[in-house]
């Protein structure tokens, strides 16, 4: 279903999923899901494995079709949304420099054909400079290593200066120091009034930078202040919820 | 020296007609073929160099030998199998390259019955192998306005379609032009490979799109450098092939196209990233 703009009353909400239910081959892995984000909100988004936190945010982007329920977005449309994907289809071997994979970002501003112009060519150097990259610039991008790439792709983020900003598992296999800088990052997105979406396993992130928490196993077990909902009976309540796939299951008659 | 290099295409008008038309080829074709190469999309151009046959040979059925309608013929098919299997790919479980080998698999078969039922061996043979020594106008042109829509598509086309190989998620996610950058290069490719048929013929149309690019990698890490260096490549394997295929008398279309391979060859071995350099290159390493 296509993002309404229209969509009912939103109070100051960026984004409402409305009895959303999310998944593949008709099974649910996000079911009856309702739940809104407010305009400027930091927050994470927390649950086991299969939970449908990497679906969740494939459905507000559409690369997914809900199958049932809506997703209303509010003052944007789909390609304001700035998304990092976990497992990105991204090949790691083709022949572009660390400067040109970055300067992508700023799609919005020169489209196919336009020209980066000096401000633009500033703008991607700033970007570099925001993710302590400077010196990579003409290095290919198949030499970076995992923590180096993921600083290129949060340049890229950068750059697109988008309004709302998804991110799947960004601090997977990364190192504390770079995972320390990248935060920065995000805290400065938020200070700058962006939404930010962020799907993180671990819970001393969490508890550090986000003021909010969408506590997820399938259904929503909690949401709203980060110590309100990452409690000890949550936590379990969210673990013991089964993450089964069961090939044999019922339709759902829930609404 | 002279008389070895140019006096061929001095004294004869068939061979200045044969370099015009391979020279075009080069400048529309290698850029398909970097592509084709850097999306692992090799072989691709061999498949639908195959799915255009049918098309050819419903052309050939119909009007005869006659450029037009083999043109036409080929293009459409060639179109028909990309647009089909892109969808395919696109919108169910199956991925782009076992839809476009069932497709033009299906192509192949039709247009190799078309040309037994009607066909004798010598037509298909012009099919498979083209008539470089005998463009005329007509072909030149044609070959000429392909390479120049080539030109100035992928100007158009060049930063989405770098997106769309090098990370098509991201493509997606900020704009709706990944599929115009997919089909639209892949039109691109068909286009080259009708107008590679008629000089060269389907087979060998994919060697001067493919080899000068596969080539191209060991001398070059950046797109520019790559497009540059093939495009070299493909020109001077159009030149040299022709000289070839004059001095010893061979057919011109596989002589133009070993030369493409000598140049890989020669690329494989000598290249800046080729075995012998990466073998011999210091052993000491940098400081940081």
């Amino acid at each position: 279903m296509m993002p309404n703009m229209n969509g009912p009353k939103t109070n100051g909400e960026i984004l409402r999923c409305e009895n959303l239910t999310l998944g593949y081959d008709r099974h649910p892995a996000i079911h009856h899901l309702d739940y809104g984000i407010r305009r400027g909100a930091l927050v994470a988004v927390a649950g086991p494995n299969g939970a449908g936190k990497s679906t969740l945010l494939k459905g507000i982007m559409g690369t997914i079709a809900p199958l049932g329920g809506t997703i209303h977005l509010t003052g944007i449309s789909r390609q304001d949304i700035a998304y990092l994907p976990q497992r990105s289809e991204f090949d790691s071997r083709f022949p572009i420099s660390v400067f040109d994979m970055i300067a992508m970002g700023m799609w919005k501003k020169v489209g196919a054909t336009g020209g980066l112009g000096t401000f633009g060519n500033h703008l991607v150097k700033e970007a570099i400079h925001a993710v302590k990259m400077r010196g990579f610039e003409r290095r290919p991008i198949g030499t970076l290593s995992g923590g180096q790439m993921q600083r290129a792709l949060f340049a890229r983020l950068y750059l697109q200066n988008a309004p709302l900003i998804l991110l799947d598992e960004p601090f997977n296999a990364i190192d504390s120091a770079t995972v320390r800088d990248l935060m920065d990052l995000i805290r400065c997105w938020h200070e700058d009034g962006k939404t930010i979406l962020a799907v993180l396993h671990d819970q001393e992130q969490i508890r550090a930078t986000f003021p909010e928490t969408l506590l997820l196993a399938r259904e929503r077990i909690a949401s709203g202040p980060t110590s309100a909902v990452l409690t000890p009976e949550n936590l379990r309540l969210a673990q013991s919820i089964a993450e089964a796939f069961d090939a044999a299951a019922p339709y759902c008659t829930k609404g | 020296m002279d008389d070895f290099l140019i006096s061929p295409f001095v004294e004869f008008a068939f061979m200045r007609r044969a370099l015009v038309g391979c020279l075009a080829l080069s400048l529309g074709a290698t850029p398909m073929g970097v592509f084709l190469t850097l999306r692992r999309m090799s072989l691709t151009g061999d498949a639908m160099s195959h799915a255009i046959l049918p098309g050819a040979a419903l052309g050939y059925l119909t009007a005869g030998l006659s450029l037009e309608a083999m043109t036409i013929g080929g293009v459409l098919a060639g179109f028909t199998v990309a647009m089909l299997s892109g969808l395919v790919a696109r919108t169910t479980v199956a991925q782009e390259d076992s839809s476009l080998a069932a497709f033009y698999l299906i192509s192949l078969a039709g247009g190799v019955l078309l040309i037994s039922m009607r066909g004798s061996n010598v037509d298909l043979l012009h099919i498979l192998f083209g008539t470089v020594l005998a463009l005329n106008d007509a072909a030149l042109y044609l070959i000429a306005t392909i390479s120049s829509v080539t030109l100035i598509g992928l100007a158009i086309l060049y930063r989405p379609l770098v997106m769309e190989c090098l990370d098509p998620g991201f493509l997606r996610s900020v704009s709706s032009l990944s599929p115009v950058a997919h089909y639209g290069f892949l039109a691109l490719v068909v286009l080259n490979l009708v107008g590679g048929f008629h000089a060269l013929g389907t087979l060998m149309a994919v060697g001067i799109m493919i080899l000068p690019a596969a080539a191209a990698r060991f001398w070059s890490r950046d797109v520019m450098g790559l497009l540059a260096v093939s495009t070299l490549g493909a020109l001077l394997s159009s030149y040299g092939g022709l000289l070839l295929s004059y001095h010893a008398s061979l057919p011109s279309g596989p002589a133009i196209i070993l030369t493409a391979g000598t140049f890989y060859i020669v690329s494989l071995a000598l290249g800046t990233d080729g075995v012998l350099r990466t073998r011999i290159r210091s052993q000491r390493h940098f400081q940081a």
